[in-house]
């Protein structure tokens, strides 16, 4: 945890891959792990007299994107050339958007574990194109190879606003931003692949300072769990430089996951010189409000509505609603789950508790998942009639995600019904009552802890099947006599 | 007859009567450029067995009936344009062993109306010079005067064509490159509107002045051959969506009586040589016989128009400059590193003008120069073009000098950039303003062809012809004498 007399303040820059067929600029195909410059043309390979050509798509993607984080669509916009040189970037610039981006101004609520929400606003979201990679060093070989394939793949390039104060604000930013790109289709937000890449701006000042603290940007942070620890790590190094009167300096740093670091990359940043001008291949876009209105009418639901719906219909909590409304898939799941009338509270529970601890385990997402939401619906269901206990549920639970069997079947197999019979719940209380007078002399004296000792006994006879509201009843009318 | 002294036109009507065949025409082409390109330099690649191979197949269609608009002709081919499969330098070293694996819109579209290839002429490394000396392939020699430049940057454009090496070439003109080498080889050469042409393929040096254009001995041809070149091209963002007129076919339509010619007072300066002006205004003496208006008309920012191209030409060059890194193509000088490799291949790879521009446009986009330079060259950029839209609310085309002189002698100016920018005084404002213009012979003066330039509003090629062509029926300028040179 960061000291208490600091303050984190982080800024994200998202660049996130538009899923389109073919390149921003070019017809070259986009698909990912092809063999290496295999998805060029002269175009993306930057030749002689070669123009750029924008695909409309990214453009409707870019501003459905904008429309969902509630901002402003700018009717034009100015493609810009960032000049430098790079074997990986053919032309010698890279053609962004630089003064004039196509959305401006949004914003985006995160919800947090404690139940709070937050806004952050978003400064920014312009269309670019990507580079390609370098690698270096294969094997014994002391050269280094360029793959172009990646040359001219459209990216988006989301900026927050430097609203974030925690590390978990900037894991939840991210992952909300995912999801609404996912429900949006624009972005297949597979961060492990590169099609969805982060950079934070992260900078700590000392609270009730109003002026930022000097900032670094933090690189190669390829998964959410790696950006909360990189902002962590780099918080916490901040600030004990600073206790130790050393200097922040403006630099790019590189977060090592291995090592559980950041590390300087100096010497680029304050260099370079990127002399941006408007692009003279490329006029300045000009979007038709016809167009922006018929984009928006493609808007699916989004995380925001969905949760909304979720709060307002199944009476979640804002937090409980939020991490199901997170991904299609989940939001998806969950109502499945509720089919023939759930309490939907359990089955959000269940979902959440059970379902996403065992998947987390396993590093399965939701779509893989063993259980079918019918058959966590059943298991709820069973709950509710009162056929099985929570606890043996769990067990029922355990069994299905092993052998993906219908719980109905599961607890069939292993007589696993619960006793609602209060003769035979009765008659195993007044046996051990009659076994143990000691501690029944015990309890009634007013040792109530003696109580629990007598549930486990009971619970023990019956296997654990004894319904434990009626067990909990019935004991104590007959221990106090 | 003399094969090679045919017009596009009458080439072209010649080969449809099939009173002569496409391989006799282009191996009396091919005669010529052998014996005259060791002196005049007008041609770095000569494409003798592709012509002939493209001369064959036009000859099959000719005699199928199938002829398209210029099926046969033999035609000259910047090497500024890539071609599939022929050798593309822009005359640079840096560009060293480049075969284009596409061809240019430009030049696939004249192939597709039957255009013969006979190599890729000469030119300013990329397009950047006035006077062909930056060529790596040494400068291009005028016909007319051996001694004297060819002009440029499509010098050797307007030598192979004034030459008779063949029936038209194509030039590109940022600046004036078009208009200047026509009016220095006595020939017509036109730059459209920018958007006619696609710039596809077209090598870049400045992307929001380059326009491709036709250079041919007559205006007939020169409109002939813009027609087959120009159009849409969904492969350039630039280029425009309008409908191509036949400009060859109107050029007789047009009434002279009351065409009102522009003169702008502030072209007609004192570096202008008296001999030019009075061929400007002998040529403007002819319309006004029948019947045309003259009207003094004013472009207040043409004392900027050649500083605002000296900013803005070089920003974008040294931008569309950057790709040449030695890594994919072309030369490459290996160093001990990265960084060296590039340094080494772009300082052998380029010549001292491109250098020159390359700094000077690194310079004017470096932050904290960039509004000084950058912003406010486009800002007085839109005033020239607007000094333009003004003047043409009271006159429908504007006359002027191409030049302020007829060719200079080589070696003359080329030490002196601000001498040899000067020469561009008169074609980089409607450059700036991306309006069309053509240069027409005008007279001679001192034994060399001096030339005239018609200006015109956006998209008006077609008025613009039918002018030239007007003049050049009145006007009695020869063509170079072939036994003479």
């Amino acid at each position: 945890m960061l000291r208490q007399d600091y303050e984190l303040v982080v800024g994200l820059e998202v660049h996130a891959q538009v899923s389109t067929q073919s390149k921003l600029f070019s017809g070259s195909s986009t698909a990912f792990g092809a063999e290496p410059n295999t998805q060029t043309c002269p175009i993306d390979l930057g030749m002689p007299g070669v123009l750029p050509v924008l695909n409309d798509k990214v453009v409707e993607a870019a501003v459905r994107t904008g429309l969902a984080l509630n901002a402003h669509i700018n009717k034009t916009s100015v493609f810009a050339r960032k000049n430098y040189f790079y074997p990986d970037l053919p032309k010698g610039y890279q053609i962004s958007q630089y003064d004039l981006p196509i959305v401006e101004h949004g914003r985006m609520t995160v919800d947090l574990e404690d139940g709070s929400s937050k806004e952050i606003g978003i400064t920014r979201i312009h269309i670019e194109e990507d580079a390609g990679k370098s690698v270096h060093d294969i094997g014994d070989e002391k050269v280094s190879h360029v793959d172009l394939n990646r040359a001219g793949v459209p990216l988006m390039e989301i900026v927050s606003e430097p609203d974030i104060r925690t590390a978990e604000e900037a894991g939840a930013y991210v992952k909300k931003l995912r999801a609404i790109l996912r429900f949006l289709e624009v972005c297949d937000g597979n961060m492990e692949q590169g099609s969805m890449r982060c950079d934070a701006n992260v900078s700590v000042r000392k609270r009730g300072e109003t002026k930022f603290g000097t900032r670094t940007e933090i690189k190669n942070l390829n998964s959410i769990r790696n950006i909360v620890r990189a902002i962590e790590y780099e918080a916490e190094r901040q600030v004990e430089a600073i206790e130790n009167g050393e200097k922040i300096y403006q630099e790019t740093r590189l977060w090592d996951a291995g090592k559980n670091i950041t590390r300087s990359m100096r010497g680029k940043e304050n260099a370079h010189d990127y002399r941006y001008f408007p692009d003279p291949d490329l006029l300045p876009l000009r979007l038709k409000e016809d167009d922006i209105e018929a984009w928006k009418k493609t808007l699916p639901e989004l995380p925001d509505q969905l949760k909304d719906r979720f709060m307002r219909d199944y009476s979640l909590n804002n937090y409980d609603a939020a991490v199901l409304s997170g991904s299609r898939e989940s939001a998806r799941f969950f109502e499945a789950a509720l089919e023939g009338g759930r309490d939907p509270k359990l089955v959000a529970n269940w979902i959440m508790v059970e379902l996403f601890g065992a998947l987390n385990k396993s590093g399965k997402d939701i779509t893989e998942s063993p259980v079918s939401p019918a058959q966590l619906g059943q298991l709820v269901g069973l709950i509710e009639k009162n056929t099985i206990s929570g606890k043996i549920a769990k067990t029922v639970f355990e069994e299905m995600l092993q052998s993906s069997a219908d719980p109905e079947e599961i607890v069939k197999a292993k007589g696993l019904v619960q006793i609602t019979d209060t003769g035979a719940i009765e008659k195993a209380i007044d046996d051990i009552m009659a076994a143990n007078a000691d501690q029944v002399a015990d309890f009634r004296s007013g040792n109530e802890r003696v109580y629990g000792w007598f549930v486990g006994q009971v619970m023990k006879a019956t296997q654990g099947k004894a319904n434990p509201a009626m067990l909990n009843d019935l004991l104590r009318k007959k221990l106090q006599g | 007859m003399d094969l090679i002294k045919l017009g596009l036109k009458e080439a072209a009507d010649l080969l449809k009567k099939r009173e002569i065949s496409s391989v006799e025409l282009t191996k009396a082409c091919m005669d010529r450029i052998n014996s005259r390109n060791e002196r005049l330099n007008a041609f770095v690649t000569i494409t003798e067995d592709k012509a002939l191979e493209m001369a064959q197949r036009s000859d099959k269609r000719l005699k199928e009936g199938n002829a398209r608009l210029i099926e046969g002709v033999p035609l000259g081919m910047k090497d500024l344009f890539c071609t599939e499969g022929v050798l593309t330098t822009a005359c640079s070293h840096i560009l060293d062993g480049f075969v284009p694996p596409y061809e240019s819109t430009v030049s696939a579209n004249l192939w597709k109306a039957g255009g013969v290839l006979v190599g890729k002429t000469n030119m300013d490394e990329f397009a950047m010079g006035s006077s062909n000396e930056t060529s790596y392939y040494g400068p291009v020699r005028n016909p007319w005067d051996e001694s004297r430049t060819c002009g440029g940057s499509s010098g050797g454009s307007a030598a192979a064509v004034a030459d008779y090496m063949c029936m038209g070439a194509t030039g590109s003109d940022t600046g004036g490159s078009i208009r200047q080498p026509s009016a220095f080889a006595g020939i017509v050469g036109m730059k459209p509107t920018y958007g006619r042409c696609s710039r596809y393929g077209m090598v870049a040096f400045a992307s929001s002045l380059d326009q491709a254009g036709a250079m041919c001995r007559n205006v007939e041809d020169t409109a002939l051959m813009l027609r087959a070149m120009s159009g849409f091209d969904p492969m350039d963002s630039t280029s425009v969506d309008m409908p191509i007129e036949n400009y060859d076919q109107n050029l007789d339509k047009l009434t002279l009586k009351g065409l009102r010619i522009g003169l702008p007072k502030e072209y007609f300066i004192k570096e202008l040589d008296p001999e030019v002006k009075a061929i400007v205004d002998a040529a403007v003496a002819r319309f006004t016989k029948e019947g045309a208006e003259v009207v003094e008309v004013s472009l207040p920012h043409t004392k900027y128009a050649v500083p605002v191209y000296y900013i803005i030409a070089p920003a974008e060059a040294t931008s569309n400059l950057a790709r040449y890194d030695g890594m994919r193509f072309g030369l490459r000088i290996e160093g001990e590193n990265l960084a060296d490799t590039y340094r080494k291949s772009r300082s052998k790879g380029f010549g001292w003008e491109v250098k020159r521009r390359i700094m000077i446009g690194n310079y004017t986009l470096s932050s904290g120069y960039y509004d000084a330079y950058y912003t406010k060259a486009q800002r007085v950029r839109a005033l020239i073009a607007k000094d333009f839209a003004d003047a043409f609310t009271q006159c429908d085309v504007i006359f002027t000098p191409t030049t302020p002189t007829p060719a200079f002698k080589l070696g003359e100016k080329i030490s002196d950039p601000i001498q040899m920018f000067l020469n561009d005084v008169f074609t980089t404002g409607a450059s700036l303003a991306g309006l069309p213009g053509i240069s027409v012979p005008a007279g001679m003066v001192g034994g060399m062809p001096v030339g005239i330039q018609i200006l015109g509003k956006p998209f008006a090629e077609q008025h613009l012809l039918q002018v030239a062509w007007a003049h050049e029926k009145m006007t009695a300028f020869a063509a170079l004498d072939v036994k003479a040179a």
